[in-house]
């Protein structure tokens, strides 16, 4: 019998659908892997016990054919989105013991299309952070070498796929949260339009930039995880309100047409040759398969991380207020007064890195600073976003590295700016809002590297049918 | 007009009022507002602010807003836009208020008030929404403090004035006029003692004939107009006394203690919160339409000048009763269902204004909680306007009404209170009375007029009060002259 888990998530339905094994079987396998390689990888905080229980039940839908789209389906979330009486930590020490009263809206829509929860995957803290070595849970190894990291913030989820520990994982993306670690970690990963997927239940880190998305092993898996995702949310008022495609079909269609992008000046920009290399090469095969691309001006992206680095650190300052040790989450031992609460329990429950940034935040938006820094930053992210509406006005989508490197190894880069360069190529979708997904588009020494499409507004389809021609053509995705 | 305090100086007064909006649920969440409840029963996830929860705007307060800024002719915005404005306290749950800073829903306007029968318009710098805290704690347990959430979120209306104030007793007018405003608007209860309206006072002081302001004060925490009165006198007189002994007058955030009758620092400026305000990442900007803000002016209900006007013009009552019937809402309608019904509104006026409010001062409560009713007080003044009853015997009705449980009949019945009318009555007793005064009776027919006096008032005693006076005037004359 073949190894189920390494079967991709359509493989897995239509098994289910046929008969050919169970959820229970199906569930089984990946609990048992898990207990396996969980200790070496580190990417699951939390195991669901009940997991096989709901796979026997799923299974009787699935006998009397009553069974929703991914009924039996066992996946993961990152530990970002509230279950209704579970722990959900965000990676923190911070809400290592919060059991939430609520579900986020991503969870209820994957439960109601049947999936099974096999648990809650390990995150940089408060997703802040590009390796995962920020969680108060240790850093998650990447399953590819375990020496090096699995990229952040999601890295739990990006790894809890590539090691064939889950079906399809979710995971949120701020500055690149998913992107960089499934480039990392040799999977498919797609952040969708701001506002897409519901950000009820999914505890923010920077309100205008998070988004949730998905991780999996092909594009059209990925398209059929998001489209069970996506949706309006009256009780997210950036939530909007336009009727999702099914994906999957726009995913798979042959009738699209596609002008690809090619940002000129930041593809020559590239510094690691190979990496520069590797993008070329990509877009070969996309030429051989009669795409056309176009080359194209992104002016002022040069700008994304520092305006990055002011507006998610402002934001993140005022979000992460409400962690005061008063009413949930952490609270320090034997405080002496309000102010000692205060400073106690914030000091000893967010790590250095979530202190860093609020501290950056505190700052940006202080008395006599706030216009040189926030308000500067928000006029160059509307710049930015104009720099993409022009360029969409001549091309479908627009491709660009992941990252500007492949995986490196724990605790090696020390330096924070360093570290906040990983998400170089990822931001400028998250500050203009756009979807971009990231797909395996071959190796340095063994190491993945990923290709990124961005799309235009809710043009989620157009880069998941790019995508999907994309693994037609190449077998970077079946290598992890 | 000025109010020039002796030692001559004169005191500028702006006042941050916060109206609590009679939304059914919160701004931000579906919980409910209602007041008194047991704690934190009233506080959703979204109010508590628990991880990964998000505001979804109530709509309803950008009406009220609305209506608010049109009845006092402001500019209103063209879109709602919250900000954060980021403080740490206990009962702030977020540890940031939702707010707005830029671009307030009601922009600048006016406000005219009345003080010693001038008139006097007050500047409005602007109306704001935002969302109330929750409540501290601190005397419920000997060790703690607790906080009750079920506050939190509850709509407010911030309505910041001008500082154009020149006196407590303007303070006093603007805020009653204010409270007037937004009861007749239906956009508050108004009530200040459940703290559906607060008061935050901005206080300084400047030499008569100065035109720079001086260094002011902010008096939080003041929750009735007899405490805005007493507070800013108090605090003026506080600052006059600290310039006059050589010192000068810090600016600060002062509490102000009724039992006390004081204000004391709360914080100085150089302990002044730095809001670090931004705009609110989770609400989008709101676009509010003209045609929106042209349908909420056209039905406004009518304010209370126009009803003081009305009223005038239309029950023929003084510019004065007008007013003061207009004081509330409430008042105004209880009047005007009488005034509707009645032959002499004129006296409706009266006896609203008279002894029923005399009623409420003496069980200190308004007229919602009235134990007389408008059908009581309309039954009573026609019996007043057919003569049936007289007026020390409509005061009697008045306050059995309020003391006992039965109608206005059975106590007419019950004190006997009936005129007597008939005049075959009246004749007879006229009769009796001559029969026994008959020194009287022969002193008058002799010329003595002003005797007529001593008969009226003898057949009124004999009949206790319950003879109809203008018939027993016409009867004795009658009488008297055969």
């Amino acid at each position: 019998m073949t190894d189920l888990t390494s079967l991709t998530l359509l493989e897995q339905r239509d098994g289910l659908k046929n008969k050919k094994f169970s959820s229970e079987e199906l569930t089984s396998e990946y609990l048992k892997r898990i207990d396996k390689k969980n200790k070496d990888i580190n990417c699951f905080i939390s195991i669901d016990d009940s997991a096989i229980e709901k796979a026997k039940k799923c299974d009787e839908k699935i006998s009397n054919n009553s069974g929703s789209v991914l009924e039996g389906i066992p996946i993961a979330h990152k530990d970002i989105f509230c279950i209704k009486d579970q722990r959900t930590t965000c990676g923190s020490k911070m809400l290592d013991k919060f059991i939430s009263p609520y579900s986020s809206t991503v969870y209820e829509k994957l439960s109601n299309a049947g999936v099974i929860t096999l648990g809650k995957t390990n995150m940089d803290e408060f997703a802040m952070g590009s390796s995962n070595e920020t969680s108060f849970y240790g850093s998650v190894k990447n399953p590819i070498d375990l020496e090096r990291v699995p990229g952040g913030s999601s890295g739990g989820s990006a790894a809890a796929v590539s090691a064939n520990l889950c079906s399809f994982s979710t995971g949120t993306d701020t500055g690149g949260s998913i992107r960089q670690p499934a480039a990392f970690c040799g999977v498919t990963g797609i952040k969708p339009t701001y506002g897409r997927v519901s950000r009820w239940g999914m505890i923010a880190f920077a309100s205008s930039l998070d988004q949730g998305g998905v991780f999996a092993k092909t594009a059209l898996d990925a398209s059929l995880a998001l489209e069970n995702i996506s949706g309006f949310d009256p009780k997210d008022s950036t939530s909007i309100n336009k009727k999702v495609p099914s994906l999957l079909s726009e995913a798979s269609s042959n009738d699209m047409d596609h002008i690809v992008g090619i940002p000129k000046s930041i593809i020559n920009n590239i510094k690691d040759v190979k990496v520069k290399n590797n993008f070329e090469e990509s877009i070969k095969i996309l030429k051989k398969l009669g795409i056309k691309t176009k080359e194209i001006e992104l002016p002022n992206l040069e700008y994304a991380l520092p305006v990055y680095y002011v507006i998610a650190p402002a934001e993140c300052s005022a979000n992460l207020s409400r962690y005061d040790g008063v009413r949930f989450g952490y609270r320090c031992e034997e405080p002496k007064n309000l102010d000692d609460l205060y400073s106690r329990s914030r000091a000893e429950g967010f790590g250095d890195e979530v202190k860093k940034r609020i501290l950056i935040g505190t700052f940006c938006l202080s008395a006599g600073y706030y216009d040189a820094y926030y308000i500067k930053a928000q006029k160059i992210r509307n710049l930015i976003k104009e720099s993409f509406l022009n360029a969409f006005k001549e091309v479908s989508s627009i491709a660009m590295p992941t990252c500007a490197n492949v995986s490196f190894k724990l605790n090696s880069i020390q330096s924070p700016v360093e570290m906040y360069e990983q998400d170089i190529y990822t931001i400028p979708a998250n500050l203009a809002g756009l979807p971009a997904m990231s797909v395996p588009s071959g190796k340095i020494n063994n190491l993945p590297l990923g290709i990124q499409f961005i799309g235009n507004y809710l043009k989620e389809g157009v880069i998941l049918n790019l995508a999907n021609k994309f693994q037609e053509q190449t077998d970077f995705h079946k290598q992890v | 007009m000025s109010e020039v305090d002796n030692s001559g100086w004169e005191s500028v007064i702006g006042l941050e009022i916060h109206v609590q909006l009679a939304t059914e649920s919160k701004i931000f969440s579906n919980a409910p507002t209602a007041f008194g409840r047991p704690q934190n029963t009233q506080a959703s996830l979204v109010d508590i602010g628990l991880p990964g929860v998000l505001p979804v705007l109530n709509k309803k307060t950008i009406e009220m807003a609305i209506k608010f800024g049109c009845a006092i002719d402001a500019d209103i915005s063209s879109r709602a836009i919250f900000a954060r404005k980021n403080y740490f306290y206990p009962d702030l749950p977020k540890g940031y208020q939702i707010s707005q800073l830029d671009d307030p829903i009601v922009g600048s306007g006016k406000i005219e008030i009345e003080i010693n029968d001038q008139k006097k318009l007050i500047g409005i710098t602007r109306a704001h929404l935002e969302e109330d805290a929750g409540k501290s704690l601190h005397d419920k347990y000997d060790n703690f403090s607790a906080i009750d959430l079920n506050r939190a979120g509850t709509p407010l209306l911030e309505i910041v004035s001008e500082p154009d104030l020149r006196s407590a007793k303007e303070s006093v007018a603007y805020l009653k006029k204010v409270h007037s405003l937004i009861t007749f608007l239906e956009i508050s209860d108004g009530d200040m003692s459940q703290g559906s309206m607060r008061c935050d006072a901005n206080v300084s002081i400047r030499k008569f004939g100065e035109s720079k302001y001086g260094n002011r004060t902010e008096i939080k925490n003041i929750n009735s107009f007899k405490f805005v009165e007493k507070a800013i006198n108090h605090e003026i007189q506080r600052q006059i006394d600290v310039v006059e002994d050589g010192g000068r007058i810090e600016q600060e955030t002062r509490l102000y203690n009724s039992s006390k009758n004081e204000t004391r620092p709360m914080r100085s400026k150089e302990h002044a919160n730095d809001y670090r305000y931004f705009p609110e990442p989770d609400l989008i900007p709101l676009n509010i339409s003209k045609e929106q803000i042209l349908e909420i002016r056209n039905n406004l209900p009518e304010l209370p000048e126009e009803k003081k006007l009305r009223f005038v013009n239309e029950y023929k009552i003084s510019e004065y009763e007008s007013k003061n019937l207009n004081s509330s809402k409430e008042l105004s309608i209880f009047f005007e269902n009488i005034a509707k019904e009645v032959s002499y509104p004129k006296n409706a006026a009266k006896w609203v204004l008279g002894d029923l409010t005399a009623m409420l001062n003496r069980y200190n409560t308004e007229i919602k909680n009235s134990k007389i009713s408008y059908r009581d007080m309309i039954n009573l003044l026609n019996k007043i306007d057919d003569e049936s009853l007289s007026g020390p015997g409509a005061k009697k009705v008045i306050e059995l009404l309020w003391e006992s449980d039965k109608s206005v009949d059975e106590i007419i019945i019950s004190e006997g209170l009936d005129q007597v009318q008939d005049e075959g009555d009246i004749e007879k007793l006229i009769d009796t009375i001559i029969e026994e005064n008959p020194k009287q009776y022969e002193q008058f027919n002799n010329g003595k007029d002003k005797l007529f006096g001593f008969f009226v008032g003898q057949v009124m005693k004999a009949s206790k009060g319950s003879a109809n006076p203008k018939k027993v005037n016409e009867v004795l004359k009658k009488k008297l002259s055969q």
